[in-house]
């Protein structure tokens, strides 16, 4: 593998503490080092990166890009592909798709904007085979897959009967079983319910049959998450998404978690960083946008965010990431079936749905976000006043949710009005007079620097889904992934953020283990990513007690046991992270 | 040898739990079908295609592996705007081989669902749809609508495994706790098992559903709709009651819906219908795919390049209109001018004006057995039967991904796999293209 040294560049390395020091990064074999021999530095490529902004290559931990929900969007909306193309060169695949984009052109656009680690948010275990077939299509990102938890069968019927051990058993195995990164739960016990068309709407609800309440389920799982110490924490898609007053049962959500102990069991090798790169939090919340809802009913619909920020700002088992809206075409897309059906009765749009046996549901329907709405503009208010009213940027993570919010390639948007007031106060000029009027945004004054963009771009993400050992910084040992944007940090000036937002909407270059993968929008190289997966272990009798269960049933599915794994063959470059070998604690008490 | 928990490569049922037993050159199948039991004992039939074919002077010699692939390469590579049609019979891997050649050529890649549930995905491309995978129906439903399908006969076990006399979790009666309601203008076989036959007028499915819908929204339809349906209306408020009263539906629809009358137009009323039901109650809805793996070429396409069915690459992205890149239209309209065709036999099932065109053109095919498409072909390679003799990938009917294991090889030695034929045939076209 070559050897890449990027010279001269103003590094933004945030786990390493380094803000803005000219440095040169070296790389070697695919990976940071200190230094290169005299031989080996006459020998190397170099990126001369003076007057420039260098970061470790950009992750996104929550993006809804591969699997059976994004493909219905895809199969749904060929006017949201027509477009939207991109023509086959020498080098790369064509494609289509500005929402949904099709896997190829996901890859390179991710790449162009300098993102080389792109996490899927929910994979629903029956359908994990198709999750790993589009990323195992999609070129040059590393990437892995939540599994979608939180209305299993199993883990319901262990929860109600108290048995943590088994629910932990029974999480690992199919963890190992579908090649899932870590534990995704989306509107604990509701998704159940929308099985018969219901929901819950409080966290001490049983739902029906198997009467667990959405607090027991939270619980449970965040548990089950430091019990078998997975490299992420439980990450969590709170009830009542996307209902006015949402932020309250928010909230209720994260207190749950309190007091519980975050555990890293993975033998993983730590690249070097100055602070602790293992992560703080046992709950990570999904687009808290959507879940912070205020009011009472769209009439009197406002910011809740306050609330939510209030709470995390006081807590340290918290990380949350935004879900920001920048207006524009989306397409929904969830494991909360019910949710999206309520936005369906709100939209009478084209509306998909798939339920999926014993697990979980999704649904996906096409929503645009519209400067002249009152709410998209509230929302879009909300979105960015997350981000800056939580004091510490090491709980928040930048996303749209996408395609939720909005599309990935809007991040610089994004990116764009939490560097600059003026940028805020251009738009509320734009959009509905409620997005000042009924949220703080117009009064708040923060505005990130380039280091707190690193973090809430790439080292929060790593960090916090815990891949922080190999991704999101530049530390000794960290793989060779590097972006290099066309900024001069000493000549910002943030009013002028159209500068900023062509910065990060294409990276001069982006390396990926070392190798130029893009130099401005042009892809060089198609290296194939990474597939991270977990590997949890637990006591041998009591994964076969659970396997007992698992197996009585089975019958409830309509694929056999022998043909319910993932094959290895549906995964490339396959990193499994083995966790809890050898064993701890996983055993009957 | 005996083999357990095998894939059947049939219909969309993709059953996976199909027992096979070897015995020399006998194969005893247990728990398959009539269609899956027949399609098992290709492997030792007579008539199977087992050595490359190309046709000299108007006549089939038998040929040598490397020359036939030589030929077929040559086809495409010499045509301007070759068709590659990727039939449902064969692993999403070949297909998307198939995919990536076409995206090379500049060509048009379509496949069965063309002239199948084409018509269903542009509803859904229209409404959307409000579905589940099978195992939900299996647990809940108490109510079942098969409404222009017959799968007593084109998926023999649907009722068994999934639809009507599964024992769910809630259903542990199966056939006792459920009500079937069957819309088809014949008496099948099907609609003589239902609780309840709607025997409507051929062609007025849209008419119907646009019925119900009114009676749904709680108006009375214009009483003209008897007439036009063959269907009173007393018994469509029948229907819907019974339909409102359940507490998990489930629609099946099949190529009555796609291919009558109103084509899209149907498919979209009955997603719509469902939708506005689960304002009321639980209902989904989910298309009979007939072949094997209709469904994955549905599902890998709109992955690797954004659209279902009929993907026309000449501009150098993809380009999807149907109607106009569509097989059977670029076929009725000369608009190609050479075919590769993959395991399917279009000069069967297409329109006499396509087989015919098709007829004057070079084609290379794939197939397993001699049928009128292998017969108009310049070059035949032999298929190799999916999930018998290689492993890959269906999309079942529900569109779960199903990974079939082979219970025994390849019969030749020149190739693995359909996939692995369509990757010698591009490795060829990419050496004479350059």
């Amino acid at each position: 593998m070559a050897t890449l040294i990027i010279r001269n560049g103003y590094v933004f390395d945030p786990l390493n503490e380094i803000n803005g020091d000219v440095k040169d990064v070296f790389i070697r074999n695919g990976k940071v080092v200190d230094d290169l021999s005299g031989a080996e530095e006459k020998e190397a490529r170099v990126i001369d990166a003076t007057g420039k902004t260098v970061m470790p290559g950009g992750v996104d931990s929550h993006a809804h890009v591969a699997g059976a929900k994004v493909n219905a969007g895809r199969l749904m909306r060929p006017e949201d592909h027509y477009k939207s193309v991109r023509s086959r060169t020498a080098l790369t695949h064509s494609g289509s798709g500005y929402t949904i984009p099709s896997v190829y052109k996901q890859g390179y656009d991710y790449a162009v904007m300098g993102y080389t680690t792109v996490f899927e948010a929910a994979m629903p275990p029956l359908e994990a085979r198709h999750t790993h077939e589009e990323m195992r299509a999609t070129p040059i990102v590393d990437m892995g897959a939540y599994l979608v938890l939180g209305n299993n069968w199993f883990i319901m019927r262990y929860l109600k009967e108290g048995d943590i051990e088994k629910a932990a058993a029974y999480a690992a195995w199919m963890l190992r079983t579908h090649k899932g990164y870590g534990i995704k739960c989306v509107n604990p016990a509701g998704v159940e319910n929308w099985g018969w068309a219901q929901n819950v709407h409080s966290l001490d609800e049983p739902n029906i049959h198997f009467e667990v309440t959405a607090r027991e389920v939270i619980r449970g799982l965040g548990e089950v998450n430091e019990l078998l110490g997975l490299p992420n924490s439980l990450h969590l898609h709170a009830n009542n998404m996307g209902h006015p007053g949402n932020w309250e049962i928010t909230r209720n959500s994260l207190q749950i978690l309190e007091g519980l102990k975050p555990q890293n069991k993975t033998n993983v090798q730590w690249a070097e960083t100055k602070m602790d790169a293992t992560r703080k939090q046992t709950v990570y919340l999904a687009h808290a946008q959507f879940n912070s809802f205020g009011g009472t009913s769209w009439r009197d619909f406002c910011s809740g965010v306050k609330g939510v920020a209030d709470y995390v700002n006081q807590v340290d088992h918290v990380v949350i990431d935004n879900g920001a809206v920048p207006f524009g075409p989306g397409t929904a897309m969830t494991g909360d079936g019910p949710a999206i059906h309520d936005l369906y009765m709100l939209s009478g749009q084209k509306w998909s749905n798939t339920d999926v046996e014993l697990e979980c549901g999704s649904g996906v329907i096409p929503y645009t976000y519209l400067k002249s709405s009152p709410i998209n503009s509230v929302q879009w208010a909300m979105g960015l006043e997350l981000l800056l009213q939580i004091k510490d940027p090491w709980k928040t993570i930048m996303t749209t949710d996408h395609p939720n919010g909005g599309v990935f390639t809007q991040y610089p948007k994004v990116i764009a009005w939490l560097m600059s007031r003026k940028a805020r106060e251009d738009t509320f000029k734009e959009c509905h007079p409620w997005a000042s009027a009924r949220s703080s945004l117009a009064g708040i004054e923060r505005e990130m620097s380039l280091l707190e963009i690193a973090i809430v771009t790439r080292a929060n993400q790593a960090r916090t889904i815990g891949i922080a050992n190999r991704k999101g910084h530049l530390g000794t040992g960290a793989d060779g992934d590097v972006t290099v944007y066309d900024l001069d940090p000493t000549r910002l000036d943030v009013n002028d953020y159209s500068k900023i937002k062509r910065a990060f909407s294409q990276a001069e270059y982006t390396v990926k283990e070392g190798e130029i993968v893009v130099h401005r929008g042009e892809i060089l190289r198609v290296p194939d990513g990474r597939r991270f997966y977990s590997t949890p272990f637990v006591d041998e009798t009591l994964e076969k007690e659970m396997l007992a269960d698992v197996k009585e049933w089975f019958k409830y599915y309509t694929i056999g046991y022998a043909n319910y794994p993932v094959p290895d063959k549906y995964l490339k470059n396959p990193v499994a992270i083995q966790v809890n070998k050898p064993l701890e604690a996983v055993a009957r008490r | 040898m005996a083999f357990k928990n095998i894939i059947c490569p049939v219909c969309g049922a993709s059953c996976d739990d199909i027992q096979v037993e070897l015995r020399g050159s006998k194969i005893v199948t247990k728990n398959a079908c009539k269609m899956g039991n027949a399609k098992f004992w290709e492997i030792f039939s007579p008539h199977r295609i087992r050595e490359p074919l190309l046709k000299e002077s108007g006549s089939f010699c038998t040929a040598l592996w490397d020359e036939a692939v030589d030929r077929a390469a040559m086809i495409l590579v010499k045509a301007k705007r070759p068709l590659i049609f990727m039939g449902s019979e064969t692993s999403c891997e070949a297909m998307q081989v198939g995919l990536h050649l076409a995206e090379f050529l500049g060509a048009i890649a379509d496949s069965n669902s063309t002239v199948c549930h084409g018509p269903t995905a542009m509803g859904i491309q229209e409404a959307g749809r409000v579905g589940a995978t099978a195992g939900q129906s299996k647990s809940r439903s108490d109510l079942v609508v098969y409404w222009g399908s017959n799968p007593l006969e084109s998926m023999p076990r649907h009722m068994s495994r999934y639809g009507v006399y599964p024992r769910g979790y809630w259903t542990r009666r199966g056939r006792f706790d459920r009500t079937v309601i069957t819309v088809d203008p014949r008496k099948s076989i099907t609609a003589r098992n239902s609780d309840l036959h709607i025997q409507l007028k051929p062609n007025t499915d849209y008419e119907l559903l646009s019925a119900l819908l009114t009676l749904l929204h709680g108006k009375k339809p214009h009483p003209s709709v008897e007439k036009v349906t063959g269907v009173s209306i007393s018994e469509m408020e029948e229907m819907l009651e019974r339909m409102l009263g359940c507490n998990f539906g489930a629609i099946y629809v099949g190529l009555g819906i796609a291919s009558s009358f109103g084509k899209h137009r149907n498919a979209e009323a009955a997603l719509n219908l469902v939708k506005e039901l689960n304002n009321h109650t639980k209902f989904v809805i989910g298309a009979l795919r007939g072949h094997c793996n209709v469904a994955g070429f549905n599902q890998i396409a709109s992955y690797l390049y954004g659209y279902p069915f009929g993907l026309d690459f000449a501009r150098g992205y993809p380009r999807y209109n149907p109607g106009e890149y569509t097989a059977v239209d670029v076929l009725r309209e000369q608009d190609v001018d050479a075919a590769l065709i993959v395991s399917a036999d279009l000069v069967s099932h297409f329109p006499a004006a396509c087989a015919r065109y098709l007829a004057e053109l070079p084609v290379a095919c794939i197939d397993i057995a001699p049928c009128p498409t292998t017969m108009i072909s310049q070059v035949v390679l032999p298929g190799v039967i999916d999930a018998m003799e290689c492993d890959g990938t269906f999309y079942r009917l529900d569109d779960v991904p199903v990974y079939f294991q082979p219970f025994t090889g390849s019969p030749f030695s020149f190739t693995d796999s359909n996939e692995d034929t369509m990757k010698q045939i591009f490795q060829k076209v990419k050496e004479m293209k350059r």
